[in-house]
């Protein structure tokens, strides 16, 4: 009797973080799909149950569709540029003889992601703007005449304008992540392969590549869930225009939400962000359990 | 050298150094961009982009820090610092629960803490304004300590966890030998031992704070309790002509964590490489 009731004592400890947790991410995350089974007017304050109603309208909804494929467009471009490109350079500074050199051009890559993506995305938008921004400047000096975009302003480019600028954001935060990855391979390894004639080039696909596959798989996961709750960027740079063209789901919920102020339909397209970035979380969790790379 | 890497070697070289000098390059100059707009009057910066300011002329700091900076300054620190305090204290805490303290439930409770992990603050948004509104928190500095703290209490606790697995359980036999109580024992020798791992879970959280935006932005209306991120935004849709002092705003939003980063950058790095794999 004594031992349980110091042993129930002890759950004194995690009593803050189970209660903040419990109050603040867990009942929310229960109410959202009350929330999305409900006709929601909020000026007359009346609740409806409405059953499913608010799904079938959210995917008959071309703007959902249009975010959700923005959504994907994001995560794909990520994972190409921060997942693959970032491992390649985090392997070619890798080979850099000079730690001083390493250190420095790490450092130089990473400090965009210190700076807020609030930041990044004004300074962009700026970039981006027709008459005062570099872009079109220095593409006019290459060759003149060819380029005056808004490019923020024209649906063709403007999605991918708003992820550009997230990859340059972003891309040495995952290259400095890799970086450590491929410190941790002994340098024997590297050593041997080269004893046995092996080039940089095959080295980094037989050493490196097979010893940060585990890594890269897992920031392939992170980054596709990353891309899934993407809000801050399109918000600061364009708030999902021209014509709802850069929607994605976490803005478009946010709209829904509180500009059009219909919460079953935002509660509705939060339950979508969940069961996907659930999955992927599940995937992730699948993924780390697995037998790890020992060396 | 150069005869062992032969001719192509050294033109592959010079193409690599060519590449990551030049990507350098890419990431450095809009900052420096960012940081000489600041300086300039509007007519400059209208007119040709590449060119340099021609004093350095602190007048759009000032202008920017009258029209609303200072404010936001003061609500980043306030809303950082104490997030910061609260969340890894609460952490720390709970990680001494988990790995130090023989506990009922302990795997289901390490779940639920380490469960918040996948949970999206997109998903609770609807709900958690409603609650705010209905405590009487909404647009208040406590909307954002206590979401801020709520949102990465399982990634740092997930940090400081497995830190403190890794401790050797003699210390905590030598600690009751000594008559030292659970408390004594976590703040005189646990936490000590944790340093390394404690400075990158509050480098982490400084970070996330200061830079946070969507939380911010939905809980936050009034420009007394606006942070940074969302002052920028404000001051931009306000002064919209006026460019070189939202400059101005971003050069100051930005170089309190450009340093942070700096100084701080093998925690960082630290911290980021064993959360990874969360």
């Amino acid at each position: 009797m004594r031992t349980l009731y110091r042993r129930a004592a002890g759950l004194a400890w995690t009593a803050p973080a189970l209660v903040l947790l419990a109050v603040f991410v867990y009942l929310p995350l229960v109410q959202n799909f009350g929330y999305s089974t409900l006709t929601w007017d909020i000026y007359s304050g009346s609740q409806e149950f409405a059953g499913l109603d608010n799904y079938r309208d959210l995917f008959a909804d071309p703007v959902f569709w249009t975010s959700f494929t923005n959504n994907l467009w994001y995560a794909l471009l990520s994972v190409v540029f921060q997942v693959f490109g970032a491992l390649l350079l985090a392997a070619l500074v890798e080979s850099i003889r000079s730690t001083r050199w390493q250190r420095a051009l790490r450092t130089i890559y990473f400090i965009p992601s210190a700076i807020s993506l609030t930041v990044a995305g004004l300074l962009f938008y700026f970039i981006y703007e027709p008459n005062l921004g570099l872009l079109n400047h220095a593409l006019e000096a290459v060759a003149p005449g060819t380029f005056d975009h808004a490019w923020l302003g024209q649906e063709s480019t403007a999605m991918t304008a708003v992820i550009a600028m997230s990859q340059w954001q972003g891309f040495g935060y995952s290259t400095l992540l890799f970086a450590v990855a491929i410190q941790r391979i002994p340098a024997e390894l590297h050593e041997a392969a080269a004893l046995d004639g092996a080039g940089p080039v095959r080295r980094f696909f037989r050493v490196t590549l097979p010893l940060v596959r585990e890594m890269t798989g897992l920031m392939v996961l992170v980054t596709v869930s990353g891309a899934f709750q993407v809000f801050n960027e399109v918000m600061v740079m364009t708030s999902g225009g021209p014509d709802n063209s850069t929607h994605v789901l976490g803005t478009w919920l946010y709209r829904s939400g509180f500009v059009r102020n219909d919460f079953g339909h935002a509660a509705a397209i939060g339950t979508v962000i969940f069961v996907i970035t659930l999955t992927i979380a599940m995937a992730q969790l699948w993924f780390t359990r697995r037998r790890r790379v020992e060396w | 050298m150069v005869s062992r890497l032969g001719f192509l070697g050294v033109i592959a070289r010079l193409f690599m150094w060519a590449f990551l000098l030049g990507l350098a390059v890419v990431v450095l100059y809009p900052l420096l961009w960012m940081v000489l707009n600041g300086f300039k009057t509007n007519a400059e910066l209208f007119g040709n982009p590449f060119a340099l300011p021609t004093g350095i002329d602190f007048g759009n700091y000032r202008d920017a820090w009258n029209r609303g900076v200072s404010g936001y300054l003061a609500t980043s620190v306030l809303v950082t610092v104490t997030s910061t305090v609260a969340t890894v204290f609460i952490s720390a805490w709970a990680a001494y629960g988990l790995t130090r303290v023989d506990i009922p439930f302990n795997k289901v409770l390490t779940a639920v803490i380490l469960g918040g992990l996948m949970l999206t603050p997109t998903v609770a948004l609807v709900p958690l304004v409603r609650m705010f509104q209905s405590i009487g928190l909404y647009n208040s500095f406590w909307a954002l300590l206590i979401l801020y703290t709520a949102f990465r209490v399982p990634f740092t606790t997930f940090l400081i966890r497995a830190y403190m697995i890794d401790l050797p359980r003699e210390v905590d036999e030598a600690a009751q030998i000594d008559g030292a109580g659970r408390w004594t024992a976590f703040w005189r020798i646990i936490l000590p031992m944790c340093k390394p791992i404690i400075t990158s879970t509050v480098l982490l959280h400084v970070l996330f704070a200061w830079n946070e935006y969507l939380f911010a932005m939905v809980f936050t209306n009034g420009s007394d309790v606006q942070t940074l991120p969302v002052g920028l935004t404000s001051l931009m849709s306000k002064h919209g002509t006026d460019f070189p002092v939202v400059f101005a705003g971003m050069v100051i939003a930005a170089v309190p964590v450009v340093f942070l980063f700096l100084f701080g950058q093998r925690y960082i790095v630290k911290g980021l490489a064993d959360g990874v794999g969360k």
